[in-house]
């Protein structure tokens, strides 16, 4: 596979995936903002959320509920915008539209008309509508993956698009558990005092985890518990240990070494992270500091994406 | 309204002889369009538009940054080719492109043509498409230029002609393939009543045509069409051949010249490519033998290519034919090359550079259409009966100062097929251009795009002028 199209093709599930964990860090903190009770409702967080806070104030100053909406949503000139990201992932999928299937192009095309109609529209202001359009937006990412998975062959380039969901999937997880927890517990002697369990809800629902965690064995809402599931659950789609798992499993089956054992950089980098996320225990990354072991686990991920980068797209490298 | 108002006038209409007669092949499709009535044909106008742009059958607006994308705008009403019409068209297409053939072969190598005073040397020489690098190339089996779209008009008599040759990177079939897509759900029960002869056929013979030129001892060549990528005008078209065919579709990024062979950057390493379908012009193909500021070619590949290490379709320096003086002698190279009159004449031409046929032109410029050799899409143009005295004079300068650079042809009275402009039938010009592939064998696909001028009165068909697209129907023998 040309190592242009099996980029394109990681960024364009990327791009998806993350105009989705977009849409659904704005429409938990809105559902909050509807709760009564809590009011204290912040919208910075969710710019810090994103790691650009800096460009966020020097553009619009104060983080009120329309302007981080206006910027995480529509914002053009911000490339982490929702807008911006279907743009970027519809552009990816057209230069590779001859490797993809026409039913993942035409999804991912009038996703993106959806999104610019909605831009366009001016119906920022009105509450039941954005709502409407988050919700949409996750529709339209989840359609986009199973038309993918339904219609496209598991080939290379298929792998290659669901490492780049699957990565950056696990980095919005990690992203978001780091945020709302450091908000909450600002320091680990807290862990066990009360809780806002609203807050905690929310932090589970935006990332659909909040009825998978009710199901699963610790049915009481605890700090310590819904890090362990967001971070280490085996079988949760969304935690990031199910994410990095598979995306390993996917390296694999583009390279043909067997999941256990490597024979170049980027499988050593991804397989020892896998590995640790096997082994290590929730007390161990609450004693280490969970700000400390996310922020290490993110630079790590990073790493994968740079080393998959030189190994299968760097157009100068290729041996 | 229906049918039995549309008044074909004083033209030559593709689907009526006159008012409430039409043509015997267009009676079962007329007869149903009149039982649908208008507001369903309507309905259905808008419904095929609708099924083009979420296909992202689109084409780019070159002067927009905003990498606009607009959908070809579609007629649903067809345009019929009797089968007998087709059979001579289909050998008359033949016979040029072999022609065609023979003649980049010979300009390449003996020259004989030039020898024997057929055509002037100083016209091939100075033609832009000429390229000295060619010279002595050998592409295999002999076979210069494999693809084709030439387009034809027909003239207030119903008479065929030739009006241009494209034989370096014709576009436009993807639309033939996709509108004959839609027409089939926007009309099935007329498909079922009419023999109408299939398009479908023709990205498997392209990719024949394209397998033809792999050396015979590899027995899995690999194939690619190369595109200057996403921004150009014809990308979507460059992405659907390739996906039809199931070949790689790559940009001059992709590919890199080492050990003397054309390599591909694959996730696996470098991969060596057999076969180009290059959809780029020959200037930017090679920066080392050409223009060296082209970021869309591969440098070296002129080198590869000379050595028979790679082929492409259509070889390099087939522009000298598209040349539109040379374009007046195509003629004379059917006589010269096949001892055969052309089946389908050219229109009549007039060539600036030769004295006496300049002051003709100069003293009708108010009649003629003017065109520069080099150019295409409509460009360069001087439509003479519909310009300003200013930009006849314009013309006549430019005439003057570069005669060899401008042909004159008659505004020739394009026939016109009914189009619904706002919602009602109208009768509109159009041309025609078929596809003609020339691998093993000659292969002209049935029937071609119909671009028509959806402006009233309008001669021009061509997409950035404001032209749109109908699906041609060419009826199969009894």
């Amino acid at each position: 596979m040309l190592s242009r199209v099996a980029d394109s093709i990681y960024w364009l599930t990327r791009y998806v995936e993350r105009a989705e964990n977009v849409a659904r860090f704005v429409e938990v903190n809105l559902n909050l903002l509807l709760d009564s009770s809590s009011a204290t409702t912040q919208w910075e967080p969710i710019v810090l959320t994103t790691g650009d806070l800096p460009l966020f104030r020097d553009r619009y100053g104060e983080a009120t509920a329309e302007n981080v909406i206006r910027f995480l949503t529509f914002d053009a000139d911000y490339p982490n915008s929702i807008l911006s990201c279907l743009r970027i992932a519809r552009e990816n999928a057209r230069s590779v539209r001859d490797v993809i299937s026409s039913e993942m192009w035409q999804q991912v095309n009038s996703f993106y008309l959806m999104v610019t109609e909605m831009a366009q529209s001016g119906h920022l202001s009105d509450l039941a509508t954005i709502l409407n359009f988050f919700e949409e937006v996750k529709l339209q990412s989840h359609l986009f993956a199973g038309v993918m998975d339904a219609t496209m062959t598991h080939n290379e380039g298929w792998h290659f698009g669901q490492i780049g969901r699957l990565i950056e999937r696990a980095d919005k997880t990690a992203r978001i558990l780091d945020v709302k927890y450091y908000i909450l517990l600002p320091s680990p002697k807290d862990v066990g005092s009360t809780l806002d369990e609203l807050q905690w809800m929310a932090l589970l629902k935006s990332a659909s985890a909040y009825e998978m965690y009710r199901k699963q064995g610790a049915h009481r809402i605890s700090p310590m518990a819904v890090a362990e599931f967001l971070i280490l659950d085996r079988e949760f789609p969304r935690s990031v240990r199910s994410c990095i798992t598979r995306a390993e499993r996917s390296l694999h089956h583009i390279t043909g070494t067997p999941v256990g054992n490597w024979r170049i950089p980027v499988e050593r980098s991804l397989g020892r992270l896998r590995s640790d996320l096997d082994y290590i225990t929730i007390e161990e990354i609450i004693q280490q500091g969970l700000h400390e072991f996310l922020d290490n686990l993110q630079s790590r991920m990073n790493e994968v994406g740079d080393k998959i980068f030189t190994t299968f797209f760097s157009l100068e490298t290729v041996a | 309204m229906n049918f039995n108002d549309y008044d074909p006038g004083d033209f030559y209409d593709e689907l009526f002889i006159q008012q409430g007669q039409p043509r015997p092949e267009a009676i079962p499709l007329i007869e149903r369009l009149n039982a649908l009535g208008m507001e369903e044909v309507l309905r259905r106008q808008k419904a095929a538009q609708i099924a083009l742009f979420k296909m992202g059958v689109t084409f780019n607006v070159y002067s927009d940054n905003q990498g606009t994308e607009r959908i070809l705008p579609f007629d649903i009403i067809p345009r019929i080719v009797s089968a007998d019409d087709w059979t001579i068209l289909e050998k008359g297409l033949k016979q040029r492109i072999y022609a065609l053939n023979k003649f980049l072969a010979d300009v390449y190598s003996d020259q004989k043509i030039l020898k024997d005073s057929v055509i002037p040397a100083e016209i091939v020489y100075s033609a832009s498409g000429f390229l000295k690098p060619c010279m002595g190339l050998q592409p295999p089996e002999g076979i210069w230029c494999h693809i084709t779209g030439t387009d034809l008009v027909r003239d207030r008599n119903g008479q065929w002609y030739v009006l241009e040759d494209n034989l370096r990177c014709p576009s436009g079939v993807s639309y033939v393939l996709e509108n004959r897509r839609v027409m089939k759900s926007t009309f099935p029960m007329v498909f079922d009543t009419m023999k109408i002869q299939a398009v479908e056929e023709y990205p498997s013979q392209l990719l024949e045509t394209l397998l033809n030129l792999a050396p015979d001892h590899l027995s899995d060549p690999t194939v690619v069409v190369l595109t200057p990528g996403i921004y150009n005008s014809a990308y979507f078209e460059h992405s659907f051949l390739a996906q039809q065919m199931g070949v790689q579709l790559v940009e001059g990024r992709d590919l890199v010249v080492t050990d003397g062979y054309l390599q591909m950057r694959t996730t696996k390493g470098l991969q060596r490519v057999d076969v180009i379908y290059r959809r780029i012009d020959d200037d930017f193909i090679d920066p080392k033998a050409f223009r060296p500021d082209s970021m869309l070619g591969v440098p070296g590949l002129m080198e590869v290519y000379r050595a028979g290490k790679v082929a492409i379709a259509n070889a390099l320096g087939t522009g000298v034919a598209d040349d539109k003086v040379i374009y007046s002698y195509v003629p004379d190279m059917i006589r010269y090359y096949l001892g055969e009159e052309a089946i389908i004449p050219n229109v009549p031409t007039f060539l600036c550079w030769e004295p006496h046929q300049q002051s003709h032109v100069l003293a009708n410029l108010d009649k003629l259409v003017v065109k520069s050799a080099g150019e295409s899409g409509g460009y360069g143009m001087l439509v003479g009966p519909h310009a300003t005295p200013a930009q006849r004079e314009e013309f006549a300068q430019k005439i003057k100062a570069f005669p060899r650079n401008y042909i004159a042809q008659p505004t020739l009275c394009l026939s016109r097929v009914p189009a619904i402009i706002d919602d009602q039938f109208e009768g509109c010009h159009v041309d025609l251009r078929p596809y003609i592939l020339y691998g093993k064998n000659i292969f002209v696909n049935p029937g071609g795009l119909t671009r028509v001028a959806l402006r009233r009165g309008s001669l021009v068909v061509n997409s950035s002028q404001g032209g749109g697209s109908k699906d041609t129907w060419v009826v199969c023998k009894e």
